[in-house]
């Protein structure tokens, strides 16, 4: 009892008392979860989009209320949840994605104009591997297929010459 | 100078330290704001302003832009501008925005003095950097919530009580992170600029030092 009593002592546990503490807690959860999103964007980048924009809590800059705090605390960790789902969904599409490349790759003819680009398997960068017949119309006929790895992203040499 | 702080070696002159409310300060412990005063002459960028912004721009690259928002700068005023009610991504940070800025256009476009010296000081060091007209202000610079019926000058109507702003002794000068008060702003008929950097919890004083510094040469090789 007398220890229930003198834990009762404790300011931490005075509900109510100073706000001040909750809304020093919130920004502190709003710095782990802004640190989190930051991470999560950076790991989609080129992969999917991630929304990561919240709706302001303020029109200008100002001391935000618990009220506030607790939104901007809230939406956050709703953006992290929906952006660990989103990426979870996209790998398990690049890993479908990868062993079909592993199946194109053994056996082409069997995979008929398969293509997959690099961001089909959450590679960075251009280009792909297509499965086409080895000279052309020939190799239709005759069931010669291979796989053609295309060689990455246009120059910008070329680029600039289409643009002429 | 403000209150308590010390002269720092190898300044000439030395940044002055502003001062935050007491209130803010308790609720935003590390939040601050220091400035330095210097001669120049706004207008074109001299050669070697404009060599290191190029410099700069050969050394910037995309995957540091993606990235910039994990390092311990950048972020530390993305969580700031989360607690005061602005979203990074809509308001960007200054040196978010500069990032920005260098993928769409491929370089860090010249934009004169003082803008230039901004900028590389704010990406080099990730500070958040402002210039205001320095004959314009009156005493210390402090960040504090707006009084009722405060406004900032060239804008309409008065400032919703509580918003944030850097201030002079006479008022508003500019919302803290935010458009700056008419007047304020630096244009060609300025002869004396006040850079002023706005320190958050997570931004090392060094860090601080090293931008009012950079910001100051490069004004100082324009004047």
């Amino acid at each position: 009892m007398l220890d229930l009593i003198a834990r009762d002592d404790q300011p931490a546990l005075r509900a109510g008392v100073d706000e001040r503490l909750a809304r020093v807690e919130l920004r502190r959860q709003i710095g782990r979860l802004e640190q989190e999103l930051a991470g999560l964007v950076s790991e989609a980048f080129g992969r999917i989009a991630i929304e990561h924009r919240l709706q302001p809590a303020a029109g200008e800059p100002r001391v935000l209320d618990l009220g506030g705090l607790e939104r901007v605390r809230d939406e956050l960790a709703e953006r992290i949840g929906q952006a660990r789902l989103d990426l979870r969904e996209r790998a398990v599409v690049e890993t479908y994605n990868r062993e079909l490349l592993r199946e194109v790759e053994a056996n082409p003819a069997e995979h008929k104009w398969v293509k997959i680009s690099r961001h089909d398997v959450g590679e960075p960068g251009c280009g792909g591997w297509h499965s086409r017949p080895y000279l052309g119309p020939l190799g239709m006929l005759m069931g010669w297929w291979r796989v053609k790895v295309s060689s990455g992203c246009p120059l910008a040499g070329r680029l600039t010459a289409v643009e002429r | 100078m403000g209150a308590g702080a010390a002269p720092r070696i190898g300044w000439e002159p030395s940044p002055q330290q502003g001062w935050v409310a007491p209130h803010l300060a308790a609720e935003f412990p590390g939040l601050g704001v220091a400035w330095i005063e210097v001669d120049a002459h706004p207008g074109k960028s001299p050669d070697p302003v404009r060599r290191r912004l190029r410099d700069l721009s050969d050394r910037f690259f995309g995957a540091q832009a993606i990235h910039m928002r994990e390092r311990p700068i950048p972020w530390a005023y993305r969580v700031f501008y989360r607690q005061i009610g602005l979203d990074p991504d809509r308001n960007r940070t200054p040196v978010e925005r500069l990032a920005l800025e260098r993928l769409h256009d491929g370089t860090f476009r010249s934009q004169g003095l003082p803008a230039d010296a901004l900028t590389i000081a704010i990406v080099e060091t990730g500070v958040a950097l402002r210039a205001f007209d320095a004959e314009r202000l009156q005493g210390s610079l402090c960040i504090r919530d707006s009084a009722p019926g405060e406004s900032l000058p060239g804008r309409p109507g008065e400032l919703i009580q509580g918003t944030l702003a850097i201030a002079d002794e006479c008022g508003p000068v500019a919302l803290l992170f935010g458009s700056t008060g008419e007047g304020y702003a630096v244009d060609h008929d300025s002869r004396r600029l006040a850079i002023a950097a706005v320190q958050v919890k997570g931004v090392p004083q060094i860090a601080v030092d090293e931008a009012l510094w950079m910001a100051a040469a490069s004004l100082r090789a324009g004047g």
